[in-house]
């Protein structure tokens, strides 16, 4: 029998189609993984059943029939508006803003000082160990005046409660490039700082740069207890407190909320998904 | 067929040559990190257009020197004088050299045209012309192919050339090459190393080329600066180098040597049986003696009564590599494969030096 090279055989299409086809030894009822369907129902069912409850509190009438109606009452509601304009404002001046700090400091950490990373990450958690209601009384306390009856004290405030994701988000991202090379290469080719980061690490970087904004974008519209104490009505105390609202409304408005950010999480991971198989 | 076996240098398309290379002094450089000397003196002058190979050891301070003279570390002590000018305190982005790195330093994110147009863009080129030298000189590398392809699209050896193309492009006055080939396949590694040396040999460019791969150094340079410690061993030609290696050092790290202990008498010792010049200056105070000798310094004859018995025998293509155990030391010596059939393991064999001199060392302790 004439011997068979490992090379051979693997080119050899028959071979491959066998190879990979197999044989099924056992039914199929047998080999469909119960435990991690079970798991993922039981988890999409930890999700959905409240959503689809607050949607039917939303929206269906008392007769029983759903109706779109209360999404037109949405922009009727007295002050929605300016909150969701307020929300909208704060959301893009924090991304704005910790995006700039974070980005040339974690580059910046990534290349000079990778041992400062370990403190960094301690430093960047503090926000969430420290109660909102002991932020704001701190902030307020030291802040000047001029900036107290600025809203963008708020976005201020909200850079610091975004630290945790955005490190975390821009680490994982800087950690998956060779830095160290890339700004070499840029800078042997004549490139200053601000090209290399500009031209050569944000495009590297798209994903996590994405993935820090919708996670900063996210919680400056969920944020209430800071905004609510410093007295501004972003979206999260309009739901809460407008005297004239209608419950139903409120409802949909929390849920809509929800659902944009799961919109746009998809977005990011589809847009992941894409960028790794280009890379692969 | 491989990807990375393209058009030759020597078909490939006419491209201008970039400015004359500029001469390189690095003078008496020192660097240290924490209590570790990476430089400790050291100094080496590059003549314009030269290709001068950094070989050494891992931690001789060889990419350190590379670095420095980059822009990407800054020495204690020295200069860096480039076309004359001490270049120490310019940043790297403006010291007008191009670099070839280890690893894959392409810009993932743009297209290998784009990469290589990336210098050329900081430099304010127009679109139409840039373009065209970015085409003209994935042409040379023998890329014309691949020039919308992106970095995960092309091979090691592919992503290289484009990294040397985009080197090129700005017309360097110092071409720096970081162990460009170590991460390639033995195959790539030697159609690249002739494309490069043919490139730089056509843009006569001056280039420092760092390797640990003493043959890479050796079939590329001009001249070859041995490392070790932070200084440099010895600086000469690849034949120099081999044949008269000027310290016990660079006689073993380039090129295979074996150790004998010798007797000395006057200028010469007495090798095999047969009196042999000592090269250079033999150590003074030395209570004994040891030559260092290339395989191919020594013959091998078979003899019944001889003193030496084979324990070794390779075969390495057109010459066979023998060791010979000789009065406690172990001697290699290369001889033809087509009379290698008489030698065989446990033979009994007389050696003979056949080098007019030999560079003499102390004796190492016994271990």
């Amino acid at each position: 029998m004439a011997s068979l090279v490992l090379g051979d055989a693997i080119e050899h299409d028959e071979f491959m189609d066998d190879y990979s086809r197999g044989t099924p030894s056992r039914p199929w009822f047998f080999r469909v993984h119960w435990g991690r369907g079970i798991a993922l129902v039981l988890a999409a069912a930890y999700f959905i059943v409240p959503f689809y409850a607050a949607m039917q509190f939303s929206l269906q009438n008392v007769d029983g029939h759903f109706s779109l109606q209360p999404l037109t009452q949405i922009a009727q509601q007295p002050g929605f508006l300016s909150a969701l304009w307020l929300s909208t404002q704060l959301a893009i001046a924090t991304m704005a803003i910790v995006l700039i700090l974070m980005v040339p400091t974690m580059i910046y950490v990534h290349l000079r000082m990778p041992r400062f990373r370990r403190v960094m990450e301690v430093i960047t958690i503090l926000p969430i160990v420290i109660p909102p209601i002991v932020l704001i009384v701190g902030v307020d306390g030291v802040t000047p005046l001029w900036l107290k009856s600025s809203q963008y004290l708020l976005a201020l405030v909200y850079v610091v409660l975004a630290m945790p994701y955005v490190y975390r988000s821009l680490d994982a991202g800087l950690g998956a490039l060779d830095l160290k090379t890339l700004v070499e290469a840029a800078r042997s080719l004549g490139s200053g700082w601000v090209s290399i980061i500009w031209r050569v690490l944000v495009p590297n970087l798209r994903s996590a740069l994405l993935s820090a904004s919708v996670l900063t974008l996210a919680l400056v519209f969920g944020e209430f207890t800071i905004a609510s104490l410093d007295g501004w009505t972003t979206i999260p105390v309009w739901i809460y407190s407008a005297p004239t609202n209608s419950p139903r409304v409120n409802t949909l408005v929390a849920m809509l909320a929800l659902l944009a950010t799961c919109a746009v999480l998809m977005l990011i991971v589809s847009f992941d998904r894409k960028s790794h198989s280009r890379r692969n | 067929m491989s990807m990375d076996t393209q058009t030759p240098p020597s078909t490939m398309a006419h491209v201008s040559s970039p400015k004359t290379g500029a001469p390189v002094v690095l003078e008496n450089l020192t660097r240290r990190f924490g209590t570790t000397k990476a430089l400790d003196g050291f100094t080496l002058r590059i003549e314009p257009g030269e290709f001068v190979a950094l070989l050494g050891p891992s931690g001789c301070g060889k990419t350190t020197a590379l670095r420095v003279l980059a822009g990407f570390e800054r020495p204690d002590i020295g200069k860096v004088l480039v076309d004359g000018l001490d270049v120490v305190h310019v940043p790297a982005q403006k010291r007008d050299m191009g670099m070839v790195f280890q690893s894959y330093s392409l810009f993932p994110n743009m297209s290998a045209r784009d990469n290589v147009a990336f210098g050329l863009q900081l430099r304010h080129q127009r679109s139409t012309p840039r373009r065209a030298r970015a085409d003209e000189l994935l042409e040379l590398v023998g890329l014309s192919e691949h020039t919308n392809k992106y970095p995960h699209q092309l091979s090691g050896g592919q992503q290289q050339r484009v990294a040397l193309a985009r080197a090129l492009a700005i017309e360097p006055r110092v071409l720096l090459l970081d162990e460009p080939l170590s991460a390639l396949d033995a195959k790539v590694r030697a159609e690249l190393r002739d494309q490069i040396r043919a490139l730089q040999q056509r843009l006569m460019i001056t280039t420092v080329f760092v390797t640990h791969d003493q043959e890479e150094a050796l079939s590329m340079a001009d001249r070859v600066c041995v490392m070790s410690r932070g200084r440099a061993e010895q600086i000469a030609t690849p034949a120099e180098l081999y044949s008269k290696p000027s310290t016990e050092f660079v006689a073993q790290f380039v090129g295979i040597s074996s150790r004998v202990a010798v007797v000395r008498t006057g200028d010469s010792v007495a090798l095999f049986g047969r009196d042999v010049k000592i090269r250079g200056e033999a150590p003074e105070g030395a209570e004994s003696l040891d030559a260092l000798l290339r395989p191919e310094d020594v013959d091998v004859v078979v003899a019944p009564t001889g003193l030496g018995i084979i324990t070794h025998k390779s075969f390495l293509g057109a010459t066979t590599r023998l060791e010979v155990g000789i009065g406690g030391a172990a001697v290699k010596a290369d001889i033809l494969s087509s009379g290698a059939e008489v030698f065989e393991l446990g033979t009994r064999v007389d050696l003979v030096a056949n080098a007019r001199d030999v560079l003499v060392t102390a004796s190492r302790p016994a271990t």
